[in-house]
């Protein structure tokens, strides 16, 4: 592995991390698609930011997109507020807007600068390593990495320090008022960080994997825990994990890297709906079979106790005729009676099924709480 | 102290879009009452409640809690909201949403401790789910959320409680629970208002009634108040299904 290949790791590792904090607020909140909004909207941000300073490095440039990505989120709510428009139109009104402004400027008068459109969607990381930050003549490695870390450490501070304002204003906002956390501030705080986090990351990643990297890991990592401080951790891991494969992955495919990120959150994502423990497809699937199992054993217990030691007992609770009794295929009845038997809940003795006391114990309950 | 009425709401019109959903009421509830506000869908019950908790913008009027403005007594205030107003999807534990009543007291920036765990401990067992601590709210049930909050609400330690339905959609034993639970606050000196949809068991579980239609109907002591005269001013013709001929209650 070179230097190069490593900084770009590293830049792609930092951005990743950086989007998935904020991401999980946006993700539980039920905002995700905001990030689309605001991702695309910083664009014009950006542009007239740059018309301003003619200077791609400026740190006016993150004010500027920071602003139009304010401006977007309550341009939403406002159209939503009218409740003529739901805010997922609101969304695909004022961000196109935006974002199409900016295309307009950027192709009419900043044609001849290295602002073109491939990278404002995609971004370029190959690149990253090429803008180094040099302080009195020594090199410290690339520019994007020091920017993308500040605004990490930003939102992880923000996180940290007001934990328990944003887990209380996002579960239950109306009590945050009541006490007292002003929930309205902190969402435009949340929403300011993310416009900061968007434009930062814009020039690494473009502005679709933005959007991957905010809510992929976020909506993963939901799958994988029951705990706000887990979900944020396990978002960054999993972000994490999709930077530096996904960058193996386009260095094996000859690809764009940040079209390989993006594809690896699409696999992670996929993983973990597939085959999480307990909340996955896979487990919930072998949850509900089990459950059928269980189910039809105390049928089978239950059938065995109503007619136990009465005269028609030898006519029910005959293995060969207990299909017909119960409406089970022949096949069906055999698995339960086998695995009743497994369990010590039933003995077969003269062609005849008996309750063990553990599988009478099994039917009264069962009968009691049912 | 207690001349001090817990709440006073002075000619209040709250609108939304220039259409009322309350209009310029006058109500009063005296320290260590227990209240039920009762009213048809849309008669601004729960809007009513946001009013005292400063969570919306009057049009015109007043509201005072302990004779003083909500936003300088919030912590004296306990709030159960309905239990449908927030996601129970939300990754968190019994004992973490138990422990956000105590985020007022902790105030800006300082993280709950050892200490506020043990109070909600307490809380939980007060409302008889002290094994559910540890579990994801999204496996609880419609009780256990109801249960829940009131914990939340309990270890805020609270002068006057405002609860939105908390009786809806519990089973008969969490009911009892709660209006046992309601009972010994008051016992304690709280006051408590309560939105109540039972028409049924309100004059069993009540002392005094708010009787509500977008203006306030009637207002006071159950009995007296609480007459298929009033009943039938605040739904209209519609009682008669709901309320039994008040001849039996007297």
């Amino acid at each position: 592995m070179t230097i190069t290949q490593l900084e770009i790791q590293l830049v792609a590792v930092v951005v990743a991390a950086a989007c998935a904090l904020p991401g999980v607020y946006l993700v539980l909140r039920g905002m995700a698609m905001m990030s689309d909004a605001i991702s695309h909207s910083i664009l014009p941000g950006i542009v007239v930011a740059f018309f301003l300073v003619e200077n791609l490095n400026s740190p006016l440039l993150i004010v500027g997109a920071a602003l139009t990505g304010l401006l977007t989120v309550v341009l939403v709510e406002l159209l939503a507020d009218t409740r003529l428009v739901k805010e997922d139109a609101a969304i695909g009104i004022v961000f196109p807007a935006f974002f199409s402004l900016g295309v307009i400027l950027i192709a009419r008068f900043a044609g001849d600068v290295h602002l073109d459109l491939d990278a404002v969607l995609l971004g370029e990381l190959a690149f990253a390593p090429f803008n180094r930050l040099e302080i009195a003549g020594r090199d410290l490695g690339p520019q994007g990495l020091y920017a993308m870390g500040a605004v990490g450490l930003l939102n992880l501070s923000f996180i940290l320090l007001f934990y328990k304002e944003l887990k209380l204003a996002t579960f239950d906002a109306a009590l945050a008022t009541a006490l007292g956390f002003a929930p309205v501030a902190l969402h435009y705080t949340l929403m300011a960080l993310v416009s900061i986090t968007a434009v930062a990351a814009f020039d690494a990643v473009g502005a679709i994997l933005v959007v991957a990297l905010i809510v992929g890991p976020p909506a993963s990592a939901r799958f994988l825990t029951d705990r706000l401080s887990l979900t944020l951790g396990l978002s960054v891991a999993l972000g994490v994990a999709c930077a530096i494969s996904g960058y193996w992955l386009a260095h094996s495919l000859d690809a764009s890297i940040a079209g390989s990120i993006a594809t690896m959150v699409g696999v992670c994502f996929t993983a973990c709906y597939l085959f999480a423990p307990t909340h996955g497809l896979v487990a919930y699937y072998l949850m509900q079979r089990e459950r059928r199992w269980t189910f039809a054993r105390k049928v089978l217990v239950i059938h065995l106790l109503q007619h136990e030691g009465l005269p028609e007992a030898k006519r029910e609770c005959r293995v060969d005729h207990l299909h017909d009794h119960l409406s089970w295929t022949p096949g069906f009845a055999e698995r339960v009676v086998a695995q009743a038997e497994d369990r010590a809940l039933v003995r077969h003795r003269d062609g005849r099924l008996w309750l063990t006391p553990g599988g009478r114990a099994l039917a009264q309950e069962a009968v009691v709480h049912t | 102290m207690s001349s001090t009425p817990a709440i006073t709401v002075r000619d209040l019109t709250v609108a939304y879009r220039e259409s009322p959903v309350l209009w310029d009421i006058d109500w009063t509830v005296e320290q260590q009452d227990l209240v039920a506000i009762a009213g048809p869908n849309g008669a601004g019950k729960t809007t009513l409640l946001k009013a005292v908790l400063d969570l919306v913008d009057p049009v015109a009027g007043q509201v005072r809690v302990l004779g003083k403005p909500y936003r300088t007594v919030r912590e004296q205030v306990g709030y159960v909201p309905q239990r449908g107003s927030v996601d129970w999807d939300f990754p968190t534990s019994v004992l973490d949403v138990v422990m956000m009543g105590l985020y007022g007291q902790l105030g800006w920036l300082r993280q709950p401790g050892a200490k506020e765990r043990a109070t909600a401990r307490e809380a939980l067992a007060q409302v008889g789910i002290e094994e559910l601590a540890d579990r994801q709210i999204s496996e609880l049930s419609g009780g256990q959320q109801q249960r829940t909050f009131l914990a939340r609400a309990l270890v805020q330690d609270a002068t006057v409680y405002l609860m939105d339905e908390p009786f809806q959609g519990v089973d008969a034993i969490t009911e009892r629970t709660i209006i046992d639970l309601l009972r010994d606050l008051q016992a304690d000196g709280k006051t408590l208002v309560v939105v109540h949809h039972d028409l049924q068991t309100l004059p069993e579980y009540f002392d005094s009634v708010l009787l509500l239609n977008v203006r306030r109907i009637a207002s006071g002591p159950v009995e007296g108040t609480f007459t298929d005269e009033n009943l039938r001013r605040t739904y209209g013709g519609r009682v008669g299904f709901l309320h039994p001929p008040s001849e039996d209650t007297r």
